[in-house]
């Protein structure tokens, strides 16, 4: 098929797989912290509730499309697409199958941990364009705390990459071996703690929630718009989830044919459900202890799995 | 501690301020006169009284009483301090010196009957509006929208 | 939107480079569920330079009403007064009244009183709590402390009719006997209770990023919590050791064992736990008076529909689960008071947050005034 035209298709199925993962993520974070919190969550739309999201959709979808007249308009709104797109493409590199990932580049793990770092820039022009002193302060915070988690984050892949012996994310993928898995333990818990705060969930979740107190960096966006930032959240979510069973699971943990893919969507499932438990069991950190934690924490846990990492991969040669 | 009691150990801890007290309705209660409120504070306040629990004021028609109720942990009872302030010149000197708990209860009284605490380190209005016209609490204080009950309930 | 910068204040140089101070505004409806205040807060940078408590948005003059009221048509006014804790409010207002006129209270009522409050304490932390985990971000935490919570006011509403003003404790007694089967209820409810406070207890102060949140913030020394008459979980927190149920005790407490619950360093994390702390201690006194209530009236004997004492002022007060709240009323004889006055210890306490918050972060100011625990219904009164 044409490259270009495969492209359009790719991103197109990365969109609606986007689409599809904030409708079952929203779901399945009302119920999950419902049942935590001793309550039931949606019921009523559908079985179990699972049209909620859907009817939600739709009232976004029809509500007035307010921009604030202060605003850079034009950046305010592809602010939005700036913050959607790379996550979409990052959708595209992940190992599905052995050997096979819509889009196999040569570097890909550095292009599915690089690609994100983009979205900062649509949340610093989000807080930025809005023209608000709040949104501006909850952007800025927002970019510094998704940079700081960023390298820990991508030294934990790192460390993978140095066993497999390849950058290219269907190369860890298919070189996965059983004694990864309590060698890369601590990798894991990195890339597990980075990913949430990246993603601006969880116990991470000040430029958001700081908006009980401060307007946060999407403040004024409202109705679609508004739903853009959140399917980011919930399709980031979902990316990290499938990227780190790919990487650090080897996928289906190395099994192939069928029974694979159902390990590999266990797996993956079991981390966002992760994701999701974590947010709702654990109060919310503040910047100062945020910052703590990337640079003094993560990343010489990181480090040492780096080095560890180097060290089972000279022995092994 | 008993009130007879605390009567006895304030005679030995203090001569000036024993013949002040008296029993009121079970409560020991030492009037002051009106500007050596301040004096008193600090003379009970070093016998032990070391907690400031209440600050109000009563309208009495021509007078204020100005109400201030004292507790003690070492000595485990309460004694009131009572003075009278003048309607016309409504003013006093402020405890926010002796025991910082008098700030806020001070300022309430200044809302809501217009006693002036001098040395108050900040004296405005707390509970009311800052443009509010009036001291609703004195018993004078006329609104149309105030509805009075009738007598016979 | 909650917060809007009002102005930008007079530029303070340092080193040559000008800073400019930011104000705040906090308020007055705030997402965490204290109430209606506002704070006007002065930030260099995230520091907290000054913060300026103002309050007075719940102000309907209850002291005023009062004085248009007769005795028995006050007491639905105090319930409006700490509407989280309205049966000890009823009974601070109706000891004094009892002072006052010299009437005596049945023992089964004022056993029925002391469980009622006992009950009503757990309710009041439950939501004290609850609403501070809640400003952290742990929503679950206030779900559960609302669901023992929600226990309590399902007791009530069996007793008496009402979730949350109850009208209640009436001078000379209460209003009504317990129905068929409720001190059963209460005393499972009891047993069942410490589990979940237990739970709470893990969930919460266990969790590193909480403690994190709460230890060293806000730290009232003891001296400064007596001398600005802090009262209650805020003034237990910092080391004093006063607890007005044993230390001036009243009613049938004197026959009733439990400790004081006491905190060591009296930061935001050090009160929010006294609370949880004390309501292990509520719960025994709970099971020690079912256990000691005998049948018999629960409304004084030969009681005026309208009380009128005779001239004079008395003062009462009970322990509150925010503090020393007191009643002072002046009676002149007639059927109606001279003057009520409420000492509230929610006002008292909250006096301190200018003092607590300077020096600290933003975020933390909201974590101060959740330790502090105002409702600000008594507050404003």
């Amino acid at each position: 098929m044409n490259s270009f035209l495969y492209g359009m298709l790719v991103g197109l199925v990365a969109g609606l797989v986007i689409a599809l993962a904030a409708l079952v993520g929203v779901w399945a974070e009302r119920k999950v912290s419902a049942r935590i919190q001793l309550r039931y969550g949606p019921q009523e739309s559908g079985w179990f509730g699972l049209l909620q999201t859907l009817a939600d959709t739709i009232k976004l979808v029809l509500k007035e499309d307010i921009t604030p007249t202060q605003a850079d308009v034009p950046i305010f709104r592809m602010a939005p697409l700036l913050v959607f797109v790379p996550c979409a493409a990052a959708l595209s590199v992940i190992p599905f199958a052995t050997g096979w990932a819509p889009f196999n580049i040569a570097s890909s793990t550095l292009f599915f941990l690089a690609v994100p770092a983009l979205s900062v820039i649509g949340v610093l022009v989000a807080g930025w364009s809005s023209r608000n002193t709040y949104a501006s302060i909850g952007g800025i915070r927002g970019a510094t705390q998704m940079i700081s988690y960023e390298l820990p984050r991508t030294i934990s892949v790192l460390a993978l990459c140095v066993l497999a012996g390849s950058v290219s994310a269907v190369g860890v993928h298919d070189a996965f071996r059983w004694w990864w898995l309590p060698v890369n333990a601590i990798g894991f818990l990195v890339y597990f703690i980075a990913s949430i705060a990246e993603l601006n969930r969880g116990p991470f979740d000040l430029p958001e929630a700081e908006s009980e107190l401060v307007a946060g960096y999407f403040a004024d966006y409202s109705g679609i718009r508004w739903a853009i930032f959140m399917m980011v959240e919930y399709g980031g979510m979902v990316a990290a989830s499938l990227f780190g069973t790919a990487v650090f699971f080897g996928g289906g943990l190395g099994v192939r044919g069928p029974l694979g893919a159902v390990i590999y969507a266990a797996i993956a499932a079991s981390i966002a459900f992760a994701m999701l438990w974590v947010k709702w069991t654990y109060p919310r950190m503040r910047p100062d202890q945020l910052m703590n934690l990337a640079w003094k924490v993560l990343t010489p846990m990181a480090l040492v799995q780096l080095m560890l990492a180097g060290i089972f991969a000279a022995v092994i040669s | 501690m008993t009130l007879e009691e605390l009567q006895h150990r304030l005679a030995d801890l203090s001569p000036v301020l024993a013949p002040l007290f008296s029993l009121e309705f079970g409560d020991a209660v030492i009037g002051v006169e009106h500007d050596k409120i301040v004096a008193t504070a600090e003379e009970l306040k070093s016998i032990g009284f070391d907690r400031l629990g209440m600050v109000t004021a009563v309208d009495r028609g021509e007078f204020f009483t100005m109400v201030y109720r004292l507790q003690s942990r070492s000595l485990t009872s309460a004694i009131f301090m009572k003075t009278k302030v003048d309607r016309d010149d409504a003013r006093i000197d402020s405890l926010c010196g002796v025991w910082p708990a008098a700030n806020w209860q001070e300022r309430e009284v200044f809302d809501l009957f217009g006693i002036v605490f001098e040395g108050h380190p900040d004296l405005r209005r707390i509970m009311l509006p800052d443009d509010f016209v009036g001291h609703p609490l004195r018993k004078d204080y006329d609104d149309p929208r105030v509805i009075k009950r009738p007598d016979y309930i | 939107m909650t917060l809007q910068v009002e102005s930008r204040s007079a530029t303070i140089s340092e080193d040559g480079l000008p800073v400019e101070e930011l104000i705040v505004n906090v308020g007055p409806s705030h997402p965490s569920t204290h109430g209606v205040g506002r704070v006007v807060v002065h930030l260099d940078g995230d520091v907290v330079v000054k913060a300026d408590m103002i309050v007075g948005y719940l102000h309907r003059g209850i002291e005023k009403m009062a004085e248009n009221r007769t005795y028995l048509q006050i007491v639905p006014l105090t319930d409006r007064l700490d509407y989280v804790g309205s049966m000890y409010a009823n009974w601070a207002y109706c000891r004094t009244v009892e002072r006052l006129a010299g009437i005596r209270v049945p023992e089964r009522a004022e056993y029925l009183r002391v469980i009622t409050c006992e009950l009503q304490r757990i309710a009041s932390h439950m939501m004290g709590i609850g609403s501070a985990a809640g400003d952290t971000g742990a929503t679950t935490m206030f779900m559960y402390a609302f669901d023992v919570r929600d226990r309590v006011i399902e007791f009530f509403e069996e007793l008496c009719g009402a979730r949350l003003t109850y009208n209640y404790v009436r001078p000379g007694g209460v209003s009504f006997d317990t129905p068929e089967g409720w001190t059963d209820r209460v005393l499972r409810y009891t047993a069942a209770v410490r589990a979940d406070l237990d739970e709470m207890d893990k969930l919460f102060f266990g969790n590193s990023i909480a403690r994190g949140r709460m230890k060293g913030i806000g730290v009232l020394s003891a001296e400064d919590a007596i001398a600005w008459g802090a009262s209650g979980p805020t003034a237990r927190g910092s080391g004093v050791v006063w607890d007005l149920r044993k230390h001036d005790p009243y009613s049938v407490y004197p026959r009733m064992e439990f400790d004081v619950i006491v905190g060591d360093n009296g930061d935001a994390y050090d009160r929010n736990r006294v609370r949880l702390l004390e309501c292990y201690e509520s719960a025994r006194i709970i099971e020690q008076a079912i256990a000691q209530m005998s049948p018999g009236p629960v409304k004084a004997d030969g009681l005026a529909r309208l009380i009128a004492p005779p001239p004079g002022d008395a003062y009462d007060h009970i322990e509150s689960a925010r503090g020393s709240l007191g009643v002072y009323l002046v009676a002149d004889g007639s059927p109606r008071p001279y003057r009520m006055k409420v000492r509230s210890p929610a006002f008292c306490n909250l006096a301190l947050l200018p003092v607590l918050a300077v020096g600290h972060t933003f975020a933390d100011l909201i974590v101060v005034l959740g330790s502090l625990d105002p409702v600000f219904g008594e507050v404003d009164r």
